[in-house]
């Protein structure tokens, strides 16, 4: 079955297209996607900012990128009207200002220095899905207000799991809304041993199991950081439901990326499910890294033999061996597309572009823009899904 | 401890690693850490729970056994184990403090994985020996690898004294022991060796101990050794004549195809190479394995533990 074909350059081209996210599991190469899609939009003449994580360090240069600055900054030799911004998360400094932005210094201070602090801002599982959100925010925000940027493109931290990104911002929201913190902060407001008054019997097995496990000391330590950070929950989480609303917006469009593999399209399944729950539109699949095909060619069956042939009579190995490899290649591609068919059939109306896999890495301008041509060409990767036409 | 970049086959190397250490009537227990049911897909299960699951038959008789560590269930076991705490757990998980533990708070998930990796190593069977012969677990990515294992001193500083520090330390004993490998998969593509090696450098600081770097998906080199320096001896000429010789109609076409896939090969290869190179200068041992065509199934699984041993350092297999 040949799924319906994503057109990118309608998407990218349309000035009502405002945030575009690239989601997928890691490995699949979606940083190098976002950033390709950034150009080819910019190379069109609209005015984007891209926003990586943890981009490779050559493409990072290549983009001008030399430091974690949290600042975008101006992608040099992009050619035409537009412009392209580019910018790499620093996960703990956005986290930093969102604590000062927040709070009086004095508070801010308390909770910065706090070493349960440091220890969340840099390692929580989520932490940097987190920030990632609250950038795209800030981004967006500042778009609107000096009309700097017609379109963000967000690439996302390579999580155990895509659907991480919509997720973790609403944990961190869900915990502060429970009775947890409060009997967290409970030893810091000297509560103490009277817990169960003020809590309830409930309350005070809890509390007697975490003075168990943490000791005294550790505890009151969580409880006064808890306590500090608990008057600024509350802005965090308005902005964390903001941002989420802000992906709900028309104008937003997901791009889930994967590589043809079982794994990453089972990862890529769940995430497409997830947006539809949401009601967060999504525009399509972008298959990455496929074997396919060169245009003329032999089938399985016909390479293999012919290899044989030859090596029976030890004449022409080198055409033996590029006839093994032929059918080497063709395999390959059997079995990305029969992984790639089975995601078409339980989501047959997701739009599907498939990215053929490159020789070499892509560590300049002129890869991306290979990459991006390659995206939005979709009639010529035809035979990938009907091997008959080539 | 099997670590490595997303996309390299990580738990596939886990795996395998896990067949190869069970040969020969050894037990082995394979850990799944971020509940991504990856080990599950490979046996062509709907998932593993936190039991010991039969996975695998080992080359003369050795058995493999998965674990997903769910850490909900690894805090609730921990607290029943260590303090007796059974009412208490359900208090605990009413109000939000599993999920708590187990999600929000730093490193506490990883303290509960890594605790339980710790307790599977020490147990003992009812006559006294070592339960597991080897276990194995299939760690978080690279990226996150250190910070992982390290995440018992993070917390033996914060909590400073109690029960908590004790268990940290028992913990972190274990991972810093002669006894802990860990290995780091790579491909031979710029981003993951360059992960690599910042992720060897990175546990050399911390004292941890590495072990060797498993070199996934390398691709067969087949054509003449001329043509991949410099380009030259596929002609069309050869091809077609190669073609023929074959009982194939040589269309310019097809010749034209098959030498751009030479091509594609050759750049690769070379590719291959540089970043091979990259991996020589560092201070460990590299396992090669091959890239498996036909896709990971069980076969490519026994092949890759056989490809393993035969290239394990002596004394250690």
């Amino acid at each position: 079955m040949t799924p319906p074909s994503l057109d990118i350059d309608t998407i990218l081209r349309d000035e009502s297209t405002r945030i575009l996210v690239c989601c997928g599991s890691g490995g699949v190469g979606k940083t190098t996607t976002a950033a390709a899609m950034a150009l080819r939009a910019a190379e069109m003449g609209r005015h984007v900012v891209v926003l990586t994580i943890d981009p490779a360090r050559r493409l990072a240069q290549s983009m001008g990128l030399t430091e974690l600055d949290n600042t975008p900054r101006p992608v040099p030799g992009v050619s035409g009207e537009g412009s392209l911004d580019a910018m790499m998360l620093d996960m703990k400094r956005t986290f930093d200002e969102l604590v000062e932005a927040h709070s009086d210094p004095e508070r801010a201070r308390q909770v910065l220095d706090n070493p349960f602090y440091q220890s969340l801002s840099s390692s929580f599982a989520g932490t940097q899905e987190y920030m990632a959100m609250e950038k795209l925010g800030q981004l967006r925000a500042r778009a609107d207000e000096e009309g700097t940027w017609d379109l963000i493109i967000v690439d996302t931290p390579p999580s155990r799991s895509a659907l991480d990104f919509l997720d973790a911002p609403n944990r961190l929201g869900s915990f502060l809304d429970g009775r947890f913190i409060k009997i967290l902060s409970a030893p810091a407001k000297g509560a103490g041993r009277g817990i169960g008054k003020v809590f309830g019997a409930g309350f005070s097995i809890v509390f007697g199991s975490l003075n168990k496990v943490l000791g005294t000391q550790l505890l009151s330590d969580v409880s006064s950081f808890v306590q500090a950070l608990d008057s600024i929950f509350g802005g965090f989480r308005k902005r964390a439901e903001a941002t989420y609303a802000l992906l709900q917006e028309p104008g937003t469009y997901f791009a889930v990326v994967a590589a043809p593999e079982a794994d990453a399209l089972r990862e890529a399944s769940y995430f497409v499910e997830r947006l539809s729950e949401e009601n967060m539109p999504l525009s399509g699949l972008l298959l990455n890294r496929v074997t396919i095909a060169p245009a003329d060619s032999l089938s399985v069956a016909e390479a293999t033999d012919a290899a044989a042939r030859l090596d029976e009579q030890e004449i022409h190995p080198e055409t033996a061996a590029v006839l093994a490899m032929h059918a080497e290649t063709l395999r390959a591609e059997g079995r990305q597309r029969g992984l790639a068919e089975h995601f078409c059939e339980s989501h047959p109306a997701v739009a599907v572009a498939v990215i053929p896999a490159l020789a070499a890495d892509v560590h300049d301008l002129d890869g991306l823009r290979d990459i991006g041509a390659l995206l939005a060409d979709q009639p010529d990767h035809e035979s990938f899904w009907d091997p008959a036409t080539a | 401890m099997v670590s490595g970049k997303g996309g390299t086959g990580k738990t596939t190397v886990a795996t395998a690693l896990a067949v190869a250490l069970a040969e020969g009537g050894r037990r082995v227990l394979l850990l799944e850490v971020e509940g991504r049911q990856g080990i599950a897909q490979l046996f062509g299960l709907e998932s593993i729970p936190y039991e010991q699951t039969h996975v695998a038959v080992a080359p003369h008789g050795g058995d493999v056994y998965a674990l997903s560590v769910d850490p909900e269930a690894a805090m609730l076991e921990y607290l029943r184990m260590f303090y007796n705490i059974k009412r208490g757990g359900t208090a605990l998980k009413k109000v939000g403090a599993i999920d708590f533990a187990t999600t929000i708070a730093p490193g506490l998930r990883d303290v509960l994985v890594t605790g339980k990796a710790g307790e599977s190593v020490r147990r003992r069977n009812r006559s006294g020996d070592l339960e597991w012969d080897a276990v194995v677990m299939d760690a978080p990515p690279t990226g996150r690898i250190t910070r992982f294992l390290n995440v018992n001193d993070e917390v033996k500083d914060l909590a400073r004294m109690g029960p908590i520090k004790n268990q940290a330390e028992s913990v972190m004993r274990v991972i810093k022991s002669p006894e802990t490998a860990i290995h780091l998969v790579s491909i031979l593509e710029e981003m993951p060796v360059q992960e690599t090696l910042d992720g060897i450098a990175e546990l050399e600081v911390q004292g941890l101990p590495i072990g060797a770097v498993f070199v996934n998906m390398l691709q067969e080199e087949t054509l003449p050794e001329q043509f991949i320096t410099d380009g030259t001896g596929l002609g069309a000429e050869q091809v077609s004549a190669g073609l023929e010789a074959a009982g194939l109609a040589a269309t310019p076409g097809l010749v034209a195809s098959l030498q751009q896939e030479a091509s594609d090969h050759r750049s690769r290869v070379l590719l291959q190479r540089a970043e091979r190179e990259r991996l020589d200068a560092a201070p460990v041992p590299l396992i090669d394995l091959p890239y498996l065509p036909s896709g990971v199934d069980l076969r490519g699984i026994a092949h890759l533990a056989r490809t393993i041993r035969e290239q394990a350092p002596r004394g250690r297999r």
